[in-house]
């Protein structure tokens, strides 16, 4: 996306400070239009997933048959609520909190590979980038708690700051594992190197990847604090935990910041494990898509590509929905119990287990292999002449 | 004055701000809060001169570090509500002593190379930070393979002056998680002392 702004940009007038601002800005303008109708989305579904697994029908009259206004009527409602602020409060750590939390999770979006190279800033080291990123959100939620001057807020950023710090081990591990089959931390090459059919994805490459991948799944709906997780907000026995100060459009704030991160997790998750943009069938190459063919329909298999990772990021994110009106609410010492004890050792075994695969079947099992990158053929090789000496 | 210089200075300002607010505030929450930004400032930094993996490094290590640091701070002053901290007299001159010859080396430092202040970002660096050394060879030096000067043509300058380390950085890492493992045993041992 970069390159053909750029380009665009470049033919009508030649290079300044003047133009780089405003093609960041384009894109900044961009990616918060795409966060937020994910958002927006997110929020009807939300209610309408949680009504259909009551037995509801969830909201049915705003905006016609299905209620799929519901999102604006919520923001104005939340727009036009009273801006209160605690008297205990310390009044500029919780007017910054909520927007501390929001951040990060729609920095990460900027190193997000939307398709094959549709992405604002391609970093050699995005899958880092945005594991690192993400693990910011808990500042907001720790302010927030500490800054409103209440127990109830207190006590549930406590527990968020012990659950995200333990959560991020076997999610950083978990992450590892398609890094480390790829060779490389650029989520662009990662997506490239399952191109093909979906036995390329790499949570089909072996059973340890499929393990890794349920891992992954588990610590990315408890980074993102949501049930069977959410026991910073645990409403009945903390009120409304972190945010229980907080009303109108600062509680909103909280809450696009929840929905975007739990789109971004869902993003990483289906570059690393399911092939990202590629979808169960190549349909882009087999309708003769691609960029070898002309301009237009490289641009059209692209933007396959694209539906393709919006889609299973909505698939996520439903997946998160579903979990969270179906599975009760764990203990603290039992969240924290599952993820040193077993999501980590699990994570652990699997990563070496990934690595004996690599090496014992370096062209995959049954003819099935998926396409390799230069740099795991090195290494394999690199690691083979070691054992031979 | 370019882009690249206009995030410069905004950056830089942000760090020193940031710095400035975890010295002189009384408060020891503002005072982490003040961390988090010089150090997210220099994350930023390090984005700019191109060096991506360290700036996700500094992320992850010093300003992820900080989410510990900031617990603690919020769980020590919990009881009494939004304490503060008095810097007496002379703790302010030790600490100008002690920050003082610091403050000279970097400042001279930073004066001492004028040329880099200058620098033209010209299309031949574009080029050359295009060819920088990626994560992957990092990552492979730090397990003991390089690659680069392994399968490098005679003709490519870095190969022959790196001849003689050849062998990586496997010594100087595996000493380094020596290190932080003894660390962690030292710690774990010592809450589980006083626990007791």
């Amino acid at each position: 996306m970069n390159e053909i702004v750029g380009q665009w940009i470049q033919t009508t007038a030649s290079g300044g400070w003047l133009i780089i601002i405003g093609v960041a800005l384009l894109q900044v303008a961009v990616l918060l239009a795409v966060v937020m109708t994910l958002v927006a989305a997110a929020t009807w579904a939300e209610r309408k997933v949680a009504g259909r697994i009551q037995d509801r029908l969830g909201p049915t009259r705003v905006g016609g048959r299905f209620g799929w206004l519901q999102p604006v009527a919520d923001g104005l409602k939340l727009l036009t609520k009273e801006d209160i602020i605690p008297l205990n409060a310390d009044r500029i750590l919780f007017r910054i909190a909520p927007y501390l939390a929001f951040a990060p999770a729609f920095a990460v979006f900027m190193a997000m590979p939307f398709s094959d190279g549709w992405v604002a800033q391609r970093l050699n080291t995005a899958a880092f980038f945005i594991l690192a990123v993400l693990g910011l959100e808990v500042f907001g939620i720790i302010l927030a708690g500490y800054a409103s001057g209440s127990k109830w807020s207190f006590l549930g950023s406590m527990r968020e700051a012990a659950q995200v710090v333990s959560y991020e081990v076997p999610l950083t591990f978990a992450a590892l594992i398609p890094i480390l089959l790829a060779g490389t931390m650029d989520l662009v090459a990662i997506g490239e190197a399952q191109r093909g059919w979906f036995w390329n994805w790499f949570v089909f490459h072996d059973p340890f990847t499929f393990v890794a991948f349920w891992i992954f799944v588990t610590c990315a709906v408890a980074g993102t604090n949501r049930a069977p997780f959410d026991l910073a907000e645990a409403e009945s026995e903390l009120v409304a935990g972190f945010h229980t100060e907080y009303s109108g459009f600062r509680w909103s704030v909280f809450y696009m910041g929840e929905y975007a991160a739990m789109a971004a997790v869902s993003g990483l998750g289906a570059i690393l494990f399911l092939g990202g943009w590629n979808g169960p069938i190549p349909l882009a190459s087999i309708l003769g898509l691609t960029d070898a063919v002309g301009p237009w329909a490289g641009f059209f298999g692209h933007f396959l590509g694209a539906i393709n990772f919006l889609l299973k990021c909505v698939i996520g994110i439903l997946f998160m929905m579903a979990l969270r009106w179906t599975l009760p609410r764990l203990r603290i010492d039992q969240i924290l119990s599952m993820c040193w004890k077993y999501c980590f050792p699990l994570t652990a075994l699997c990563l070496i287990g990934v690595t004996i695969w690599m090496l014992a079947f370096p062209d995959g099992v049954l003819g099935i292999g998926h396409p390799k990158t230069e740099t795991t053929d090195f290494i394999v090789h690199v690691v083979k002449s070691m054992a031979e000496h | 004055m370019d882009a690249t210089a206009i995030f410069f200075w905004l950056l830089a300002a942000l760090a020193v701000a940031g710095a400035l607010l975890v010295v002189i505030t009384p408060h020891i929450v503002h005072a982490a809060v003040g961390l988090i930004l010089a150090l997210s400032a220099v994350a930023g930094l390090f984005f700019l001169a191109g060096a991506e993996f360290l700036g996700a490094m500094q992320i992850m290590i010093y300003v992820g570090g900080t989410v510990v640091l900031l617990a603690f701070g919020v769980m020590l002053t919990a009881r009494l509500t939004f304490v503060r901290m008095r810097t007496t007299a002379d703790q302010w001159v030790i600490a100008i002593l002690l920050a003082a010859p610091l403050a000279i080396i970097l400042l001279q430092s930073a004066w001492a190379y004028g040329h880099l202040r200058s620098a033209q970002v010209s299309s031949e660096t574009r080029s050359m930070e295009a060819e920088a050394v990626s994560a992957t060879d990092l990552g492979l030096a730090l397990v003991g393979v390089r690659p680069q000067v392994d399968g490098a043509s005679g003709s490519d300058p870095r190969s022959a002056s790196n001849h003689a380390t050849m062998e990586g950085y496997i010594l100087p890492f595996e000493l380094v998680s020596v290190h932080l493992l003894v660390v962690m045993i030292g710690a774990a041992y010592l809450a589980r002392r006083r626990m007791e």
